[in-house]
């Protein structure tokens, strides 16, 4: 009985390679849980998870099966056997600096 | 220097044309997607390419994501941002087939495509980062970028261009739509 927590590819280096973890349902009872279990067993994923201050990163999404955590009890969702945990980065990006000005005129 | 620990990204004329095609459509606006293959540790090869909505499209949804620190300087005109949820999808309909994503592409309207500091803000280690720059509505110069392991800047990765891909029975084109 486990849940399963999903990799993304830039996050697998620090999972030997791995792309899906099991953690016992017994120690992920909520999100908050399993996030801990996994950044306890691979230390490396734990700075781009979280902030210094321990909150999850603004640009890092967990989704529980298709539902994101956010819409949910964030970190205190529960979880059950067989249950998904899925990391999806916010991909984001954008041109330099040089901005151009937003047109508000229609 | 490491540029020599960045594998090649293969490319096909015809992904490559896709994207091109992509950011010609959104200008002015940045368009986004995903790239999806297979690294063997000597080379990332494009199977598929994903083109994907820019949610800055969606502002308040956007918001919600990842705020801007000034939406009246930054909008979809100079930012993109891929739909987390758009991404699961893509994600796991790739793990069922055997691919993996091995970066994702943007363009540049008017901008050259090199990784602003912005993109370096917000990039993963080990993904590929195509850019596309598209000079009024013509697309142009393009370039792959990965970010040094540090986070300190981005290194260009090398892009190789390959004879189109030819899918076997039941794979999927080359390039998918997953918006109209």
């Amino acid at each position: 009985m486990a849940v399963q927590v999903i990799i993304p590819t830039p996050l697998r280096q620090y999972t030997g390679k791995l792309d899906r973890i099991e953690l016992e349902a017994e120690q992920a009872k909520t999100v908050g849980d399993a996030l801990a279990g996994l950044t306890a067993r691979y230390a490396e994923l734990r700075r781009h998870l979280f902030t210094e201050d321990g909150k999850l990163r603004s640009f890092v999404n967990i989704y529980l099966n298709d539902e994101d955590i956010r819409y949910l009890q964030k970190d205190q969702t529960p979880l059950h056997d067989n249950d998904v945990l899925s990391i999806v980065p916010s991909i984001a990006g954008g041109l330099t600096e040089d901005l151009p000005l937003r047109c508000i005129c229609h | 220097m490491q540029l020599t620990d960045h594998m090649p990204l293969l490319i096909a004329h015809d992904q490559l044309e896709a994207i091109r095609q992509h950011a010609a459509r959104e200008y002015p606006s940045e368009c986004c997607g995903v790239l999806l293959g297979l690294a063997d540790g000597s080379a990332k090869r494009v199977r598929e390419v994903v083109a994907l909505r820019n949610l800055r499209h969606d502002a308040a949804r956007a918001q919600e994501f990842l705020p801007l620190a000034d939406p009246w300087q930054e909008s979809e005109r100079n930012r993109y941002l891929i739909d987390p949820g758009d991404l699961l999808k893509v994600e796991k309909d790739a793990r069922q087939r055997g691919l993996e994503v091995l970066g994702y592409y943007h363009s540049h309207p008017d901008h050259p495509a090199r990784p602003s500091e912005y993109d370096r803000e917000y990039a993963w280690p080990w993904c590929s980062y195509v850019i596309i720059n598209v000079a009024e509505g013509r697309p142009g110069d393009y370039a792959s970028w990965v970010l040094a392991s540090d986070r300190s800047r981005f290194e260009p990765e090398p892009i190789e261009l390959t004879e189109n891909h030819r899918p076997e029975k039941g794979e999927p084109k080359e390039t998918r739509w997953l918006y109209r």
